[in-house]
């Protein structure tokens, strides 16, 4: 028996069991520590940025959540490694607008890549926190909040 | 299935009661609804639904203050319900039941209006570790306004009040005990006849917070001697929006009022207003009506039942899921208490509960995943949340089957 639904896909279970650059960095450029408080997902992103080119050498994370949000976080990790600041930005909004239901990596030009697995949230508004976390503390390291995000 | 529970189910015709029930027949994603999330909020019967379409189609007017038909009849069908209520929870005058919006605002009209009168600095209010976030934060908030001060009882592993660090707790200086009925996050049931006692020998007031009760089992709130018993209306199959608290009539008499305006004043003056007698100093505003009456109906189709079959079937309910969910690898149940209602709290090793309820959703089973508004009692187990499957009499033993079945493809799919 297999549930009939997009979200919970291989690729998502995969890096829920086995997350990447699940560690802490010590020579981290940027860090931030983001949480959703309603569901209790809690986790550190660190950055390594290249200041000369404004290129991201690395991106690892540490914490605790539901799988949606680890396999999100640990996708994006291994997605922005050699990507510049901006084009950071970029997906961030692309993925943000797209776990929303407001952009259609299937109609519109995107640069999402494999982060199109997450569209199936669109369908689970209660979801889609689990799955921006990653992304809000991604953006908090590199505007360097040091207090830290909040879904909430 | 377990002897016991045929034999219950030959005296307790489920597949009957359903039928009072629309929403039940529905199906999610093709699938037929299983709805657990009892203690969230219950299904209405036909008969409530249709109590409240005729009043408003044909009943409707406002209570208490024209001296027209409508509103003479709605008037008196407003207060039968009030005595509906009374009689629901053992009250020994109508007059000491005020209805609010539900249990958050009842605690709260309690917090503010007992606080006032009777609470000041250097005292102290008790409440547990197992409390709704409902009756936690309206008492921190009096604490601090008044400079009093917040103890809490402790709980054991199994989620039961330590009752021998409760004795320790009171003194001359607690105003108040504030504790559940049952708790919303892990179904224990509380002593709280015995926890009134105890409080009342230290001269404290009791208010028990019966939202999780009221709809599983009889209560008698002169039997328990509590001073304060709230209750919600739609977690007791009647509309949202409606509840209220029992208090004794000696506090009412001396508490001020919560809410100010109409209807809660005796006369008015641009210098001076006095206040009406209970319950009206505590209700003012044109009332939830429609709602009241769809909660007498609610009453009387309980009664119908009984509240004491409704328990003793539930019992067997809970008795049955709880062997079902104990026998799966990787599953932890947390609230293991003697006493329980209706209610399973659980963990899985491999997922977590917001998971949990996503992927049960996908069966069309309906249960609840996160911390229950009451993050003290998760942090006392050491979970950020669980999932929780609450049951109701329209609950059948073949949707707990349902549910096993599905969290076993919740622990395949995640290992």
């Amino acid at each position: 028996m297999s549930y009939d639904n997009e979200l919970y896909q291989q690729v998502i279970l995969d890096h829920n069991r086995k997350p990447r650059n699940f560690h802490e960095m010590d020579h981290a450029t940027h860090q931030c520590h983001g949480v959703n408080p309603l569901c209790g997902d809690d986790i550190t992103v660190y950055v390594d940025v290249d200041g000369a080119s404004q290129t991201i050498r690395g991106v690892s994370f540490t914490g605790s959540g539901c799988a949606i949000s680890k396999a999100s976080t640990s996708l994006m990790t291994d997605f922005l490694k050699g990507k510049t600041l901006e084009e950071a930005r970029v997906v961030f909004s692309e993925f943000h607008r797209m776990i929303l239901g407001e952009f259609d990596p299937a109609k519109e030009t995107n640069h999402l890549g494999k982060l199109k697995l997450f569209v199936g949230i669109r369908e689970y508004p209660s979801r889609t926190k689990c799955a921006s976390l990653a992304w809000h503390t991604l953006i908090g390291a590199l505007d360097k909040k040091t207090e830290g995000v909040s879904t909430e | 299935m377990p002897e016991t529970l045929m034999a219950d189910k030959a005296a307790f015709d489920v597949d009957k009661i359903r039928q009072d029930f629309p929403i039940l027949s529905q199906t999610v994603r093709g699938k037929p609804l299983v709805y657990l999330d009892n203690a969230a909020t219950t299904q209405k019967p036909h008969r409530v639904i249709e109590r409240v379409r005729r009043f408003d189609a044909e009943e409707y007017g406002t209570v208490r203050r024209g001296a027209y038909r409508l509103c003479e009849h709605a008037t008196q069908l407003f207060e039968e319900a009030r005595q509906k209520v009374a009689d629901l929870l053992g009250a020994g005058d109508k007059k000491e039941i005020v209805f609010t919006s539900g249990t958050t605002q009842a605690i709260n009209l309690v917090a503010y209006s007992f606080g006032r009168r009777f609470v000041n600095a250097g005292d102290e209010i008790i409440i547990s570790n197992i409390e709704h976030h409902a009756n936690t934060v309206p008492w921190q908030v009096l604490c601090e306004e008044r400079g009093a001060r917040l103890k809490v009882i402790p709980v054991n592993d199994a989620g039961e009040l330590i009752l021998e660090e409760y004795e320790k707790l009171l003194s001359d200086k607690t105003r108040l005990v504030a504790v559940n009925h049952v708790s919303n996050a892990l179904g224990t049931v509380n002593p709280i006849r015995e926890i009134t006692e105890k409080a009342h020998a230290a001269g404290a007031r009791v208010l028990i917070d019966g939202a999780q009760s009221t709809p599983h089992m009889k209560i008698d709130v002169r039997e328990i001697g509590c001073d304060f018993y709230t209750f919600s209306g739609h977690k007791m199959y009647a509309p949202s929006g409606i509840g209220g608290v029992f208090g004794k009539m000696e506090l009412w008499q001396e508490m001020p009022p919560y809410v100010t305006g109409g209807d809660m004043i005796m006369t008015v003056t641009l210098e001076k207003t006095t206040y009406a007698p209970p319950p009206a100093r505590f209700e003012a505003g044109t009332p939830a009506i429609t709602q009241v009456i769809g909660l007498g109906e609610a009453i009387d189709y309980l009664n119908d039942i009984g509240m004491d079959n409704i328990a003793r079937y539930e019992k067997s309910l809970l008795d049955y899921g709880t062997r079902l969910l104990s026998e799966i690898d990787g599953l932890r149940i947390i609230g293991t208490a003697h006493d329980k209602a209706a209610l399973i709290s659980f963990a899985l090793d491999a997922a977590h509960p917001h998971d949990v309820v996503t992927l049960l959703d996908q069966d069309g089973i309906a249960v609840r995943g996160g911390h229950h508004c009451a993050q003290p009692t998760m942090a006392r187990f050491g979970v950020p949340a669980t999932s929780r499957a609450s049951m109701a009499f329209y609950n059948k033993p073949e949707e707990l089957d349902a549910l096993a079945e599905s969290i076993r493809k919740v622990i395949k799919l995640f290992s």
